[in-house]
């Protein structure tokens, strides 16, 4: 009888679990295995697929334009420090108790939950060669001609990187602030009341207090900066003449523009290599001394 | 005293200056958004105007009117309204059936189920779009727009959000309903769901961004246009439409008002809920 109910129970939990499991298998788990093997196999578009060991990768060491994309993906990190140095600064200036510091916070989250279509075409409409700064910045005089901000091969990485850093900024905001809001209040008082100045609580308090978030916040802008694609796919199209074309791109013009997709799979992996390699590094940088991790 | 008010003065201005600088910041984060939509309200001639207006004078709605009569939005707003309930009803049910017995019983597997859901955060799923295409095509479901939120339907993020929270509801409340007869299924149902109502919204709020704004896997996967959701119509008629913008720019914004309204409506869930899952 116990024994029973025991059975049923097992029974039940799965019944509970079939549904989601099936997704999960088909979706998320059998990608990630199949993604890897798939890298070793050419495939065609009729669907033919033949194991052709290393070659895609000893392709992928001799494609100058992967290699050309790659170091544009690393050129990307440069939106790391800025972005989370402008983060942590908004959250120290929103944290403030202030009449109306709530409308602010809020102001600065609307572009991380609007799409990224919507915020590329609004920038691509602002930065064009006749849009509104370039037409303000003539007409006032500070220009002779207009910048070519997306369509100038010196500027368009640069310029899609600052849409990057505008829409990023208020998710790592809110993520500081919530790292604020574990550091005891208490404790910068006692600082302030020693004479600590203003940018020595900061400094000495604020900032390592901080640190997990910021090692957090380093390694998630890190990791999504080298796997850039949607605001550079939208805004340039990886022109002009492959100024700012990334590796992400070019993986995706592999898979679904020539239908390479074991080609393109390995060229996934060796990014998502790359990803990796960084990520260690962050930890190993920023990890250390995470003892002071406020809990 | 001198130096007391001397202070107070001090703090006075720093403080008009914090608002300013906010203002300012606030004016570079909005800012954009509002000339698009000045923009898409502007009549033909007037929106390469200099100086720029950003209260359109005349003010015309001819551009929605145009973009819903000759560019159908109507259509590519309800197929984003059709992915995106499909993707979030599948999800909220799934995940939260999958999220009991993960909680609540013992049972053989359960610990390799969880080791294996909690891999997938870790291992890299660069693949995953052609892997994905590939089992849509073996499926058959290649241009059809359920294709686009299955990959999606069920997350991790939201097995693991409803766990977390069946964890914390007492267990005397299960012991109860299963002497009054209830079954598994009932205490699920009467007893779990609702007591986890606040992880469920966060969990619905999420999954509306995320099936709102996706457009990448809508491109891949749908062939014919007009199964498009908006965003991914959006990108699509961008091209198409580049000599006349403010057709694109009401398009945008009509894209773009139900997620400002939702986040709106749901800010304090979708704030904390924020800063809650990052930190797990």
């Amino acid at each position: 009888m116990v024994k029973n109910i025991k059975a049923n129970r097992v029974i039940m939990a799965y019944l509970f679990l079939i549904p989601a499991l099936v997704f999960l298998l088909v979706f998320r788990f059998y990608p990630i295995i199949a993604g890897m093997i798939l890298g070793f196999f050419s495939y065609d578009f009729l669907g033919n697929s033949t194991y052709i060991g290393l070659a895609n990768f000893q392709e992928a060491f001799t494609d100058r334009k992967f290699w050309l994309a790659m170091q544009h993906s690393v050129t990307y990190l440069l939106v790391v420090p800025f972005i989370q140095l402008l983060s942590i600064l908004l959250a120290i200036m929103v944290n403030r108790k202030m009449r109306g510091g709530h409308i602010f916070r809020l102001a600065y989250y609307i572009p991380v939950v609007t799409s990224m279509v919507a915020v590329a075409i609004t920038w691509k409409w602002v930065l064009k060669s006749n849009g509104i700064i370039n037409s303000i910045l003539t007409n006032v005089g500070l220009l002779a001609t207009p910048i070519a901000f997306l369509t100038s091969p010196e500027l368009a990485l640069y310029s899609v990187m600052f849409v990057t850093l505008w829409k990023g900024l208020g998710f790592y905001m809110v993520i500081y602030l919530a790292g604020l809001q574990a550091v005891p209040a208490g404790l910068e008082e006692v600082a302030r009341l020693d004479g600590a100045k203003t940018w020595q609580v900061w400094l000495y308090i604020t900032i390592p207090l901080l640190r997990p978030s910021i090692l957090l916040c380093t390694v998630l802008s890190a990791m999504s900066a080298l796997k850039v694609f949607d605001e550079i796919f939208i805004m340039t199209g990886g022109g002009p003449i492959n100024s700012s074309l990334v590796a992400s791109l070019y993986i995706y013009q592999t898979a679904f523009k020539d239908y390479r997709f074991g080609y393109a799979a390995a060229l996934g992996f060796m990014l998502a290599l790359v990803v990796g390699i960084f990520t260690i590094i962050n930890f190993k940088f920023l990890g250390k001394g995470g003892a002071n991790r406020p809990q | 005293m001198k130096s007391s008010g001397f202070y107070r003065v001090s703090r006075g201005v720093k403080r008009v200056l914090l608002y300013l600088l906010m203002t300012v910041i606030a004016l570079i984060m909005l800012g954009p958004f509002l000339w698009l939509l000045s923009t898409s309200l502007k009549e033909a001639s007037y929106i390469y105007a200099y100086p720029p207006q950003l209260i359109p004078r005349p003010l015309t709605l001819e551009s929605y009117i145009a973009v819903i009569k000759q560019l159908d939005f109507l259509t590519y707003f309800l197929n984003s309204v059709f992915i995106t309930v499909g993707g979030i009803s599948l999800n909220a049910i799934f995940s939260s059936m999958a999220a009991y017995p993960l909680a609540r019983f013992e049972f053989p597997g359960k610990k390799i189920i969880f080791a294996a859901m909690i891999s997938t955060m870790f291992l890299p799923n660069s693949a995953g779009l052609i892997v994905n295409f590939l089992t849509m095509k073996r499926l058959n479901l290649v241009d059809r727009r359920v294709a686009v939120f299955l990959p999606a339907a069920v997350t991790v993020f939201g097995i693991f959000l409803l766990r977390q929270t069946y964890l914390k509801i007492p267990g005397e409340l299960e012991d109860a309903a299963r002497i009054d007869g209830a079954s598994e299924f009932g205490i699920w149902w009467r007893i779990m769901l609702p007591l986890s109502k606040p992880a469920l919204v966060t969990l619905i709020i999420f999954d509306f961004v995320t099936h709102w704004n996706s457009f990448l896997w809508s491109l891949i996967i749908l062939q014919d246009p007009k199964k498009y959701p908006l965003a991914a119509a959006l990108q699509y008629l961008q091209g198409v439409f580049a000599y006349d913008f403010k057709l694109i720019a009401a398009g945008t914004v009509i894209s773009v008002i139900p997620i400002i309204i939702v986040f709106l409506v749901f800010q304090k869930q979708y704030m904390s809920g924020m800063a809650g899952a990052v930190k797990a």
